[in-house]
């Protein structure tokens, strides 16, 4: 059968826009995940009548597809589970309109994020969602997984930014949802659509908002002797009205590491950092750099540096950006969480990560989104040592449980993926499930694109799935060929 | 139309609800009535467990329920085909969960917009939702009826600050999507679909927020232009200046003359742009400053700016800018037309030769966005106007199509609802809303008919 289909795939797109051997389906068996699941074939269309012809041939044959941006996805939602066909928008990369006026623009699925910033920021614009892959990740990718970013606590998240999308349907249909404003004309399909971890549509056009960059910013580094007055400061900033363009929080273990990796001069001794960015009108960012500054200062900040230009906010925003390649030096492998929780319950839960942590035998580093709760505490293990693998992935299930006691979620930007629907009842009920369950039959009735994704599958144990590379990633080390650690 | 429920049923939704809770009197009724169809009774359920209750008995006796508020909104969208129960979700009236540090909210559907807000500012803080009808409007009726603000120059719509709710399905069973947390994948967005659906898929029982803090300052700026051409251009030089204004309204003299007020006065016979900003004292220092020296250079004939005094004032006038509308006719129609605003020159002009074409008064109130509210104004109710009427409908709908944007009549006279469907030409997009429709609610419980294609 599936010769068959690559045979009709090789005569429909051409031989060069097709891949099946092997050593070549290896590439693609993998994503930012520490999943794996391997296409049975992979293609590379240039249209949406591609696309749509390629849908229905798979169709034809009862063929599983799954759609691929760049594959730098961290719940492993480009990742095929049974096997099929893996529609990959690498070549779908063009930015097809930009309209300055109006501050829009209209792209391919394949166009990879910060080049849409690039073609635009001639003109003083931007496009805000700005994950921290975004050199690397696309925005049909974005718009599958609604990704997020540092950035997103003050401008929203992709789906604040998309007002439209062209979407091929599970039968090879093209359609139109939404348009260029962001009034849905009866339900609001472009809304659903944005973050459904491409199991209803394949994506083929998006359009999307562009923002007018700030006529000034501010980015400031303060220094805390606990994690506990840097949350403190955290809440106490917006009761002064303020919402910073980002607030990120590393804990001081883990600057520690980054600096002997990067020897930026970051503090070797503190208990937690703040990294925060205030932009708007010059009067505007003035005060409110000012303003945080006492904050932080009043809630026991020792150090608080306010970067005097562009080059020292890079400087600072440097050791957020490699944070999660630093630490991937110091184990073979590591795993990053994504839980959500309330941002007062920040001290309440960083506290019961180290106590995790340390229970289990683990180091967890944090780094992570503090203006929205945004967790992402990192676990540094050995796959090799299969009672650490077991004590690891235990410590993520508690840590992601904890959240969701606190009133949180399971993730907040890496999407649910392969990797976290078996948690889904942590958060969600039968009745819940099942009418979700409607809404994707309804537009993917046979279940036949990126099926056994989001849903629990009943077939695992109610643990978070983080086995697959892992053992594989193992294999390999021991027989001489490291695959390097999962860093991101 | 004559209601399915039958005496017998009235007893045993009585019986469900009790007696205190039902309303079966028919000028009782008449509250509910939606596009003149009087239901056969309304129920106050106490809880989101009663409700679901209820639903379930109207699913196994194949009534049709609409949800309801506080009745403010319920013109919107086509008749309904059959309408039983009103299921009045006003008694779910509480704050779920609302820790300020947290800038989210959870709040029952049937609290008032007007009664949160007044709890919110104790807090400092605020859901950028200055609804119409403010008064009545509650947060479920206000979610549900998609409906917009003119925050949403800088704050965005429902869509963009929801972040999650609880309902009871058509099978009246409970359930809920996001959570109360502002950033979250987890799960399908169902919750976004409840907005703007006029109760055709769910009835929300409770609304998940994000919330901002209130700032230290509000003001606005008006500048007045003899001609459209003028308001046009400052709307055009904001938007490429680093202002980032809370509101942004263009206002024809029409509206103008309705939205005015005495305390607030705007010249009845100028075209209005009204920006609202707000901050500490040195940035709205700072907006007034830019704001005056770019309405000069748009040719502003006046320009000024309101005060602690004169905005709130004007605010609220502008706020309920579409009942004010809608009172200064007989039969008046305001149509919404989403478009680019790099469009609003164009359809400006022909929306009101549109107009003048079938001798109608006309009044225009554009958001910045690109969002256009435009009311038809006939002098009279009678056969020969509302014919009228339904052919300048019938162009604006062309207009909006030709401006690559779309319109759709949200509030009109019921007459006019048998002439043009409100929701305007079908769409291919249509064939997915049934399909999402028929997930929801495959046999048609909620509010069958009102909305976009007979859904």
């Amino acid at each position: 059968m599936i010769a068959k289909l690559i045979h009709e795939l090789e005569a429909l797109l051409g031989a060069n826009a097709v891949l099946s051997r092997l050593e070549d389906l290896l590439l693609y068996e993998y994503d930012g995940s520490v999943e794996i699941g391997r296409p049975e074939v992979v293609v590379f269309p240039r249209t949406t009548q591609e696309v749509s012809k390629v849908v229905r041939l798979a169709k034809k044959h009862g063929a599983p597809i799954v759609g691929r941006g760049a594959g730098t996805g961290l719940s492993g939602g480009a990742l095929p589970r049974a096997g099929g066909v893996m529609v990959v928008f690498a070549r779908m990369n063009r930015i097809l309109d930009v309209d300055y006026e109006n501050q829009r623009a209209v792209v391919q699925p394949g166009v990879v994020n910060t080049d849409l910033t690039r073609a635009v920021e001639h003109a003083g614009l931007y496009y805000a969602p700005d994950p921290s892959s975004q050199k690397a990740c696309t925005i049909g990718g974005n718009v599958s997984e609604n990704s997020g970013g540092p950035h997103t606590l003050a401008y929203g998240v992709t789906a604040n930014h998309v007002t439209g999308l062209e979407v091929v349907l599970t039968d090879g249909e093209i359609v139109r949802v939404g348009g260029m404003t962001s009034d849905a004309l009866g339900y609001d399909l472009c809304g659903l659509l944005v973050g459904s971890e491409g199991t209803m549509v394949l994506v083929t056009e998006i359009s999307v908002k562009l923002s007018r960059k700030a006529e000034a910013v501010k980015t400031l580094l303060a220094v805390f002797e606990s994690v506990a007055e840097a949350t403190d400061a955290v809440v106490d900033i917006t009761a002064r009205a303020i919402i910073p363009a980002a607030c990120e929080m590393m804990d001081g273990w883990t600057l520690a590491r980054i600096e002997d990796y990067l020897q930026a001069g970051f503090p070797r001794d503190c208990g937690a950092i703040l990294l925060i960015e205030v932009e708007g009108l010059a009067e505007a960012a003035a005060e409110q750099a000012q303003a945080v500054t006492e904050v932080c200062r009043a809630h026991g900040a020792r150090e608080v540096r306010v970067a005097r230009n562009a080059r020292e906010s890079e400087d600072l925003w440097r050791g957020r950006k490699t944070a999660f390649g630093a630490m991937g030096r110091l184990a073979p492998s590591s795993y990053v969480l994504d839980g959500v929780i309330p941002r007062s319950k920040l001290p309440l839960a960083m506290r019961r990560i180290e106590e995790l942590g340390r229970e289990n035998g683990f180091r967890i580093g944090n780094i992570f989104h503090a203006g929205d709760g945004n967790l992402h505490p990192l676990i540094l293990f050995d796959p090799r040592d299969g009672d650490q693998f077991e004590r690891a992935v235990r410590t993520a299930g508690d840590i992601l449980r904890y959240c969701v006691e606190l009133g949180g979620t399971l993730t907040g930007e890496h999407g649910v993926g392969m990797e976290k629907n078996e948690l889904m009842s942590l958060v969600y009920s039968p009745a819940d499930l099942e009418l979700m369950g409607r809404v994707r039959d309804a537009f993917n009735p046979e279940g036949t694109l990126n099926p056994g994704k989001i849903f629990p599958t009943g077939k695992g144990c109610g643990e978070i799935r983080i086995k697959g590379k892992l053992e594989k990633q193992a294999a390999s080390m021991e027989s001489g060929h490291g695959e390097g650690a999962a860093s991101r | 139309m004559t209601t399915n429920l039958s005496s017998a049923l009235m007893a045993r939704l009585e019986a469900l609800a009790g007696a205190a809770n039902i309303v079966f009197h028919p000028d009782k009724l008449q509250l509910y009535a939606v596009d003149a169809i009087v239901p056969g009774a309304a129920v106050r359920p106490e809880s989101a467990g009663q409700a679901a209750e209820i639903v379930r008995f109207a699913a196994a006796e194949k009534l049709a329920v609409i949800p309801v508020g506080g009745c403010s909104k319920l013109g919107l969208g086509q008749p309904p085909e059959r309408y039983d129960v009103a299921l009045d979700l006003t008694r779910l009236d509480q704050i779920a969960h609302y820790d300020p540090g947290d800038l989210t909210l959870s709040v029952d559907a049937g609290m008032g917009v007007a009664r949160l807000a007044e709890l919110l500012a104790g807090h400092n803080q605020f859901v950028p939702l200055e609804a119409p009808w403010w008064e009545r409007a509650t947060v479920g009726g206000t979610v549900a009826s998609g409906v917009d603000s003119p925050l949403r120059q800088f704050y965005g719509t429902t869509r963009d600050f929801i972040i999650g709710a609880e309902f009871v399905t058509a099978a009246g069973a409970q359930a809920k999507s996001g959570g109360r947390v502002v950033k979250n994948v987890t799960g399908y967005d169902l919750h976004k679909l409840a907005v703007g659906s006029l109760g055709t898929l769910v009835a929300l029982t409770r609304v998940n927020f994000r919330t901002f803090p209130l700032p230290q300052s509000r003001r606005a700026f008006l500048a007045s232009f003899a001609q459209a051409g003028g308001a046009i251009d400052l709307r055009k030089r904001i938007a490429a200046s680093p202002l980032t204004p809370a509101s942004l309204e263009i206002i024809s003299p029409e509206a103008a003359r309705r939205i005015s007020a005495p305390d607030a006065p705007m010249d009845g016979g100028l075209w209005h742009v009204l920006a609202g900003f707000e901050g500490t004292e040195t940035v709205v220092a700072r907006y007034q400053r830019d704001l005056a020296r770019l309405a000069e250079a748009a040719g502003a004939a006046e320009g000024r700016v309101l005060d602690d005094a004169g905005w709130p004032v004007l605010r609220a006038r502008l706020r309920e800018a579409i009942p004010l509308l809608l009172a200064a006719s007989p039969a008046a129609a305001v149509c919404k037309v989403s478009v680019l605003p790099g469009k609003f020159a164009e359809i400006f002009g022909t929306l009101r030769v549109a107009a003048a074409k079938m001798s109608l008064e006309s009044a225009i109130l554009a958001r910045g966005g690109g969002t256009v509210y435009f009311a038809l104004l006939p002098e009279r109710a009678d056969e020969e106007a509302l014919a009228r009427l339904a052919q300048a409908a019938e162009t604006v709908f062309e207009i909006a199509a030709a401006a690559g944007g779309h319109a759709t009549i949200p509030w009109c006279p019921l007459a006019l609802k048998k002439k043009v469907s409100v929701w305007g030409p079908a769409r291919a997009e249509l064939a997915l809303m049934r399909r999402v429709k028929n997930a929801f609610d495959p046999a048609g419980l909620f509010a069958p008919g009102r909305f976009a294609g007979g859904l």
